[in-house]
């Protein structure tokens, strides 16, 4: 048996106009009914398998992206959805978007269109599925090797440790309020950087073209 | 009598180390005269004293004395009513005693197999409490610094308490039993009333004028059988069968049973007793006080069986366990929910007592067992993690298994042992479920489901709070003294032996009870192959946390965050907002105020069970005379 | 004796998930039917345990894990004393501390929509679990026991003494097989208000025992409607066979047709079906008996 035979899909909006999430919605309705392929539109990344990623990404979003790669269990693949996805599409040049989804973390498929069609993206997830498999594979190895016990619960997306502010939060507890500010001074004291969250090198699919900056993907913050 | 004396003789040293002593000394003694009891066939020994005289007018002595004590802290502190009441109980008793209405020549104390199982609650959970206090005190008084320290005159309550349950439970003579019973509802009063604010006051005049009512009830009941039906003693009432005749005082005694044992109407005031300090509500919830009342509904429920009386006490306990379950639900500090299981339980022990059925009277006194052992853990429990983290609230106790993992794990057991599968407090609904269903009684039986479905919900999500696991938090000083641990360790063991034990138990301790209250013998009332499953089902549950060690299971898991729809902030407990400004994140408990609150169903449960109350009162006493 | 218990038992252990995941499959593609479209293939249930299997497993902590594990073989349990002719109060206890280790997973993650599912999940619990006291308690008046194994040689069907128990038992089963209006603890993964509830901090392997669990709880479920319509008579079983289609397409069927309620709906309605016909019920068996 195939795990390629229930791909689980996630969708993030990174910062699209919407026309692509409509697109990805509208492929899993009832009419291009992608069930019968055993795809089923988690809304949860500890139980997907496949994350589509519509829109490129902005400051805001990137840590959101990264944190939900690194709670999708692998083997998982990335699919960017959309022109904008890709490689930033036509707000490339805005003061707020870092690129495509490929500048936070590694994409497999690349499938593009303004707005994408549904059955290039369900194409897209299939050529995907083929990814997972190949990387479910290379799970193995690594897990003799020990790599996935890397500890990602102490990844703390902090924005800055200035704009905390203890007198407009809101706290419900007044003991998880001193637990809390254990944590922090906790956190302080021994912070250490991120560790990667994944191997680097993912194979291209053939479907869309590589965008244009491709080194830096896998770099974390 | 020599337990007594020597109990009052131990009340007064106050330091812990001779509390320890005299406290152990007091629980040796109540095994072994419980396993002799229990290890010698001849099961009930009736013991005529012969210089009953002396006894007889020290015990009038104390009546006079409460009384008294009574009266004085009533004025003091403008209760004129609760005199009132402590008159009418003893005036009449004191005067029939004094005329030579009383009846003569009867045997004072009794010793059998109840007796005996009840020494051991007493002996044994009893006195582990007092051993708690001993270390709780000085804590207690730590934090609560406008409080006056009189921890001694505390703890010498507590052992005159134990004192007198001891007696209540020896005495055979009704007089005597009366006598036991105003010094276990003073104690109570004075125990509440510790603190001596406002509050606790009240509560504890509360607490007096309830349980006094229950004193007038039982004395009117005494009084009863000495002039007309010319017994003075419970066995001989037991044994007489039910009749017309007997039934009055059955009522009565069954009546003062449900003041004591806190049944709606009458549950506010083990509600008020929350204020004292955790000891003492330990002593009254778990091992005594409460425990009086069952005892007395047990010892009378062959006469029970089949009359009105038997009908309106299990309706009246089925009620209580359900009302009080659904309010158990909407309360969140710790001692209330307890509070509140504990009315909730008695309910179920006083409804299986009033069936009258051997299943009923058997699921009954297992409960009683079990109960005594888990609630007194738990109270104490929830008195150390106060002091740990100065609160009690349910909330407060989020992630308990980080922050306190020692009094959190017992704390697990302990709530397990109330309402989980294969420990003991199931085991006994079970066979209540039986004896309900074999009596016949549609309404206990829609009661009990309804009441259980309510109870798993509150204690579940207790539970859960206490097991919730936040990272990044660490380890809160654990600063529960050592004579706190003394008494909560043998109690966590006891929990999980009595779980593997309760076939040895059933076979050695509750059925002789069965035989001596139903005479003759009585059949095994749970099944062989039922045992054995249960069996499969405690092994698999210490199996579980075991095997999965061995296997390993998990070992090759990846640590992740807990999902917050992808802006955790890193430690479970906070979240990035859309503003970029870190947000803390809570998930409190559902109570459910709106639907089960106290306002909303307190005052008309109470209203319905005083009109059941009333109308068995009227019905049975005003019928039959 | 031992040896049919045993044997009994053992099948049951082999063959339930095999039943389940097979009458799950049926669901789904039943589901896509009414909804108009073709529907995974019958056996894609199988496909995802087995994909979940292959997946690396995330946790939040290591608790999780073992309740995870407790559930399941809690659930195993269960369903082996039912079908091995056991207690069936002792069948219905040994469930509510199967479902309560289930909560205590997602309580132990202290993510909030685990949080959020396992309160609703208690709450569901709440509602059900007098139904399912009830129907012991109702298979005891119709033949006088407790025990599956006299239950299955009664001279007439217990649906003849309890069409109240079983009305209120096919109402609670909605809650039960987590089907709409009632799926509030998780849903399926297209309604995806709280995410998945109480087990949206499960993964991978924990995710596929799950999974499992409800296979075994499923075919339990469906084992009990049979004992409805059981009797001595060897031909009752094919009745008892097309009962439990009958009320299998009759969940699927209310799953696809009402919206999800609040939960106090949801408490009031069920305890009113269950006291309604029930409670009636057990009145009118006690006044004939």
């Amino acid at each position: 048996m195939k795990i390629s035979k229930s791909p689980w899909v996630l969708h993030y909006d990174g910062s699209s106009c919407n026309g692509c999430d409509i697109e990805v919605l509208a492929t899993m309705t009832p009419l291009y009914d992608v069930e019968r392929f055993g795809i089923i539109n988690t809304g949860n990344p500890k139980h997907a398998d496949v994350l589509l990623l519509t829109g490129g990404v902005n400051a805001q979003t990137a840590p959101v992206i990264r944190q939900l790669y690194n709670m999708m269990p692998d083997p998982k693949v990335v699919v960017a959805c959309g022109i904008c996805a890709c490689d930033g599409g036509i707000f490339k040049e805005c003061y707020n978007i870092l690129g495509g989804a490929d500048k936070v973390v590694p994409v497999d498929v690349y499938v593009p269109g303004c707005a994408v069609r549904p059955e290039a993206l369900i194409e897209g997830v299939v050529k995907a599925v083929g990814i997972l498999e190949e990387k479910k594979k290379k799970l193995k190895e690594s897990m003799k090797a020990g790599y996935c016990t890397v500890d990602y619960s102490k990844i703390a997306i902090h924005m800055t440790a200035d704009d905390y502010d203890p007198t407009n939060q809101y706290d419900a507890v007044l003991t998880e309020e001193a637990l809390r500010q254990q944590a922090e001074e906790k956190i302080k004291a021994t912070a250490k950087p991120a560790p990667k969250p994944a191997p680097a090198a993912a194979p291209k699919a053939p479907v869309a073209a590589p965008a244009a900056d491709n080194t830096k993907k896998g770099e974390n913050a | 009598m020599a337990i007594i004396i020597g109990l009052l003789k131990y009340a007064s040293p106050f330091r812990s180390a001779v509390i320890m002593l005299g406290g152990f000394t007091i629980m040796a003694a109540a095994i072994y005269v419980a396993v002799n009891v229990l290890m010698s066939g001849d099961t009930s020994q009736f013991m005529y004293l012969e210089d009953a005289e002396i006894p007889n007018h020290f015990i009038m002595a104390g009546e006079v004395f409460l009384m008294c004590l009574v009266c004085f802290l009533s004025i003091k502190y403008k209760k004129y009513y609760a005199i009132l009441i402590s008159l009418v109980g003893t005036i009449p008793v004191l005067w029939m005693d004094l005329s030579g209405n009383a009846v003569e020549g009867s045997t004072h104390l009794r010793i059998d197999t109840f007796a005996a199982v009840m020494y051991l609650i007493v002996g044994i959970v009893g006195i582990l409490i007092c051993i708690y206090a001993s270390g709780y005190m000085k804590d207690y008084h730590h934090h609560h610094t406008d409080v006056v320290d009189r921890s001694n005159y505390f703890l010498a309550l507590m052992f005159v308490f134990l004192g007198a349950m001891f007696g209540l439970i020896s005495s055979d003579n009704l007089g005597w039993i009366y006598f036991f019973w105003e010094i276990t509802s003073v104690c109570s009063f004075l125990m509440i009333g510790y603190t001596r604010t406002e509050e606790a006051v009240n509560n504890s005049f509360r607490a007096l004028w309830m349980n006094l009512l229950g004193g007038v009830g039982f004395a009117a009941g005494l009084m009863y059988t000495n002039m007309y039906l010319n017994m003075s003693n419970l066995s001989e009432i037991t044994a007489a069968g039910a009749s017309e005749v007997i039934i009055i005082p059955v009522t009565l005694f069954a009546f003062a049973a449900l003041t004591k044992s806190a049944q709606f109407p009458f549950s506010r005031w083990l509600l008020g007793a929350m204020v004292a300090p955790t000891p003492s509500s330990a002593l009254l919830h778990s091992a005594t006080m409460v425990k009086i009342g069952v005892y007395m509904l047990i010892r009378l429920s062959p006469v029970m069986q089949g009359t009105l009386t038997g009908v309106m006490i299990t309706v009246i306990g089925g009620f209580t366990f359900f009302a009080a379950s659904l309010l158990a639900i909407t309360v969140s500090d710790g001692k209330k929910v307890l509070a509140y299981s504990t009315i909730s339980n008695l309910g179920l022990i006083t409804a299986c007592a009033g069936t009258g059925t051997q299943e009923g009277v058997w699921a009954a006194v297992m409960l009683v067992l079990f109960h005594a052992v888990s609630k007194s853990l738990l109270f104490q429990t929830v008195g150390d993690i106060e002091n740990c983290m100065h609160s009690r609230d349910i909330e407060d106790m989020h992630g308990l298994i980080i922050k306190l993992p020692r009094l959190a794990f017992i704390m697990i057991i302990g709530i397990c042992g109330m309402f989980m599968a294969p420990f003991g407090m199931l085991v006994s609904k079970w066979a209540a479920l039986k004896s309900f269903v074999e009596s016949g009684s549609v309404w206990l039986v829609l009661f009990l489901v309804f009441g259980s479905g309510s109870t798993l919900f509150y204690w579940a999500k207790w539970l859960g709070k206490i097991c919730a696991v936040i990272h990044q938090s660490f380890e809160l000083e654990d600063i529960t003294p050592r004579s706190e641990m003394v008494s909560i360790i043998p109690l966590t063991t006891m929990i999980v032996i009595m779980c593997f034990a309760f076939p040895w138990m059933s076979g050695n301790m509750v059925q002789p009870i069965l035989s001596e209250a139903f005479e003759g013998t009585i059949e095994n009332v749970i099944g062989g192959s039922d045992v054995i499953i249960m069996m499969i089902m405690v092994a698999m549950v210490f199996m579980i946390p075991i095997g999965s060690r061995i296997l390993s299971i998990g070992k090759n898991s990846k640590m992740t965050m807990s999902y917050v729809a992808g802006v955790n902030a890193g430690d479970d407990r906070h979240y990035i907002d859309s503003f970029g400004k870190e947000r803390a994140l809570y998930m409190s408990n559902w109570y459910m105020e709106d639907y089960f609150g106290e306002k909303k169903l307190l005052w008309p449960s109470i209203i319905v069970a005083a009109v059941l109350v009333a109308v068995m009162l009227i019905v049975v006493v005003g019928g039959n005379i | 004796m031992t040896v049919t218990i045993i044997v009994k038992a053992i099948l049951y252990i082999i063959l339930a998930p095999l039943i389940g995941g097979t009458l799950s499959g049926l669901d789904r593609v039943f589901s896509a039917r009414m909804q108009g479209r073709q529907g995974p293939p019958l056996f894609q249930p199988f496909y995802d345990v087995f994909k979940l299997l292959n997946k690396q497993t995330t946790v939040v902590n290591s608790i999780q894990v073992l309740f995870v594990t407790g559930y399941l073989i809690m659930t195993v349990f269960t369903g082996a004393l039912f079908f091995a002719g056991g207690d069936m109060l002792l069948v219905f206890f040994a469930l509510s501390m199967s479902e309560v280790l289930m909560v205590m997973a997602a309580f132990s993650t202290n993510g909030p929509y685990s949080i959020m599912g396992a309160q609703r999940e208690l709450c569901q619990m709440m509602c059900y679990e007098p139904m399912t006291l009830l129907v012991a308690i109702g298979f005891y008046y119709a033949n006088g026991s407790f025990m599956v194994n006299d239950l299955i040689q009664a001279e007439k069907p217990a649906i003849m003494y309890i069409p109240g128990f079983f009305i209120g038992f096919v109402f609670i089963l909605i809650i039960k097989l987590r089907k709409s209006p009632f799926d509030l603890a998780t849903s399926h993964h297209m309604h995806q208000e709280m995410v998945k509830g109480l087990t949206t901090d499960l993964s991978g392997g924990n995710l596929a025992l799950v999974e499992l669990a409800e296979w075994y709880d499923l075919v339990l479920m469906m084992g009990i409607v049979g004992m409805f319509f059981i009797t001595a008579n060897p031909i009752s079983r094919l009745w008892a066979i097309i009962a439990v289609s009958c009320v299998f397409f009759l969940e699927t069927l209310i799953d696809n047709l009402f919206p999800r309620v609040k939960y106090i709906t949801m408490l009031k309605v069920t305890w009113t079906v269950i006291l309604v016909f029930a409670g009636t019920n057990l009145l009118i068996l006690n006044v004939l008996k």
